[in-house]
């Protein structure tokens, strides 16, 4: 196995990246500066900065490797994932983007008025940020491992200290270029690899799997009901989770107004649909040349490894650096964002009331990143795209509920809003704890920790709309105004308080 | 009320050249009865959307679990090499997911095209 592949790649896409971010940063001094600039970023732009920051190393690793482990169940991560955007669409996107807030507290803080909730909402943007960190400096230290043969503790140290270059140097955060280099990278790295190896195993005679494993087209999990339960809440956790995730609601307010909005995120499918159809393949085909990779653990890596396994030679070693640099794109683009978003609030709420402007962010952002590289260095690694299920999860059962009813919902109170979130939070928490924990039960409590959402989803929504009844003297006076501003069009001339 | 159909143009940005709201604007910015009645036909008219997009995508995506765990054997029919389940949740579900995301945004767009004309209609 040669390195050099491997170190070109990554030292290329770290250059390109550290490279556009300086070369951007010369249109735009700071955050606000370059969103407001922003007003004529179009949507196709916008929508290829979105997908960059959004397909992670779950996506681009993770579900190749589940598929070639468990089968055609995992088709619906990638599917959830895609589906929460529509879900978004059309429930969330132009009037989250319509009430001028960056991060989801500071909805809540639109909304409610209230600075408890406000809290709450930052406490839980920090732990989504977190659990979503956590698998992608995983990733990265096995991609290090598989593409250069380094130690595993190696790769979650370079990305953080990439990660805290970009942030804390601004060169990242206000760059929408970065972004949808990114995502072009990503595709172009599982694309080109897809269709040689396509050609090569129809030149092999389109040979099928090397074993046949019972159930593996079957895109149910195993177990009737409890196979039929965690697919259905596996469902609920993502198609309603991608609305709460912290870095993605902080990239619509680069949208100009409400409409355009609506049009970025429909792009957003598109291209996210496009992705999705890639790492699948490489699942199946992964079954056919390199079937050892599920029995020995490491099909978190088959995305890496199959181009040098079918391809042998020089075209082998290129296609391999191409497939690290996408894979090294997806950690430092997700690692980016989520890393702003965790710094953004931090500051706002803890680092911010002790110390000034910019090393108040500076100082939050070493502590966004250090915490979840010292966890990843620390705790065995739990699966990529099992680890971004179980954010989801949280995200679906807190920010979910918060979003939906506070968009659509007038008699939302705080004090509904605060027993919605703490309800959702802990239920899906002890969940995740459960997971990370070394633990395991069977039967139904067992499957019902491992996958959440579905009880803990309606368990929320239900909380808030009960206490919310209870309380409605706590219903905001400016709710009506904020009605107004959230869902009608910009172009109508009204009061929007 | 008076529904007008716009027949050609992109939306205005400002639907009118005073600053002066128009009276069914000034229902809605003192919170009249008849403003609210405005407001509430708007959302309706959205939240009725969203619901229809999210009852097909329940009655398609969210359905092939079910159907799924219903026929097994379903799984292993084959359509050109490739298995029935492949092709549907590898494939066909995107353009699905994307078609009805399209849809929603022209409806979605033609309802405040609406709202904004009944806005500026009338001085």
């Amino acid at each position: 196995m040669s390195p050099v592949p491997g170190i070109v790649a990554i030292v290329l896409v770290s250059v390109a990246t550290l490279a556009i971010g300086t070369w951007g940063l010369r249109f735009s001094r700071t955050t606000s500066d370059f969103f407001v600039a922003s007003r004529s970023v179009n949507p196709r732009l916008n929508a290829s900065a979105i997908g960059g920051e959004y397909l992670s190393a779950a996506s681009f690793l993770g579900v190749a490797g589940l598929v070639l482990t468990f089968g055609a169940d995992m088709l619906w991560y990638p599917i959830g994932w895609t589906a929460g955007y529509l879900v978004l669409l059309v429930l969330v996107a132009a009037p989250l983007r319509r009430s001028g807030a960056y991060t989801l507290p500071d909805f809540a803080e639109a909304r409610l008025g209230s600075r408890a909730v406000r809290s709450v909402c930052s406490l839980l943007v920090v732990a989504i940020g977190w659990l979503y960190l956590l698998p992608q400096f995983q990733g990265a230290g096995l991609t290090l491992r598989s593409a250069v043969g380094a130690p595993v503790w190696v790769g979650p140290v370079i990305v953080g200290v990439l990660v805290l270059v970009n942030v804390t140097s601004g060169g990242m955060r206000s760059i929408t270029f970065v972004q949808a280099f990114q995502y072009w990278l990503k595709l172009t790295a599982l694309l080109l690899p897809l269709m040689v190896l396509l050609a090569v195993w129809a030149g092999d005679g389109r040979p099928p799997a090397a074993d046949e494993v019972a159930g593996w087209s079957v895109p149910l999990a195993d177990g009737g009901g409890q196979g039929l339960y965690l697919t259905y809440s596996l469902i609920v956790a993502t198609f309603l989770g991608t609305m709460g995730l912290p870095h993605v609601v902080v990239r619509f307010y680069t949208n100009p107004d409400g409409r355009a909005a609506r049009r970025t995120t429909l792009v957003v499918l598109a291209l996210l649909g496009a992705f999705y159809l890639l790492p699948p393949a490489y699942g199946a085909l992964g079954r056919v040349y390199a079937p050892s990779l599920a029995s020995s653990g490491r099909s978190d890596v088959l995305v890496l490894e199959l181009p040098r396994l079918v391809v042998a030679g020089p075209l082998g070693e290129v296609l391999t650096g191409l497939v690290t640099a996408g894979a090294f794109a997806a950690f430092l683009s997700t690692s980016s964002g989520l890393a702003i978003a965790v710094a953004g609030v931090l500051t706002q709420d803890v680092t911010g009331r002790r110390l000034s402007g910019i090393t108040a962010f500076r100082v939050a952002a070493v502590v966004a990143v250090l915490v979840p590289v010292l966890v990843a260095l620390a705790v065995p690694n739990v699966g990529v795209a099992r680890a971004v299920g179980l954010a989801f999860a949280v995200a679906a059962s807190t920010f979910c509920p918060l979003l939906l009813l506070g968009i659509w919902w007038p008699r939302l109170t705080d004090a509904g809003a605060v027993a919605g979130l703490a309800v959702g939070g802990l239920g899906s928490g002890a969940a995740v704890a459960w997971t990370l924990a070394p633990v395991s039960a069977a039967g139904w409590v067992g499957v019902l920790l491992e996958q959440p959402a579905a009880w803990s989803v309606p368990l929320a929504l239900a909380t808030m709309v009960g206490v919310s009844l209870l309380t409605p003297g706590r219903v905001p006076p400016h709710t009506r105004r904020l009605m107004v501003r959230l869902h009608t069009p910009e172009a109508v001339d009204l009061d929007r308080g | 009320m008076t529904e007008r159909v716009r027949v050609t143009g992109p939306p205005r940005r400002r639907p009118r050249d005073s600053a002066a709201p128009s009276s069914r604007a000034r229902d809605i910015d003192t919170d009249t009865r008849l403003g609210g009645i405005y407001l509430g036909s708007l959302l309706r008219a959205q939240l009725g959307l969203a619901a229809r997009v999210l009852a097909v995508l329940a009655a398609t995506v969210g359905a092939w679990p079910l159907v799924f765990h219903l026929w097994p054997g379903l799984a292993s029919v084959e359509v050109a090499g490739v298995p029935v389940a492949w092709w549907v949740l590898g494939v066909l579900v995107y353009p699905l997911l994307v078609g009805l995301g399209w849809w929603y945004v022209r409806r979605a767009e033609r309802h405040e095209r609406d709202f904004a004309d009944l806005m500026g209609s009338e001085r």
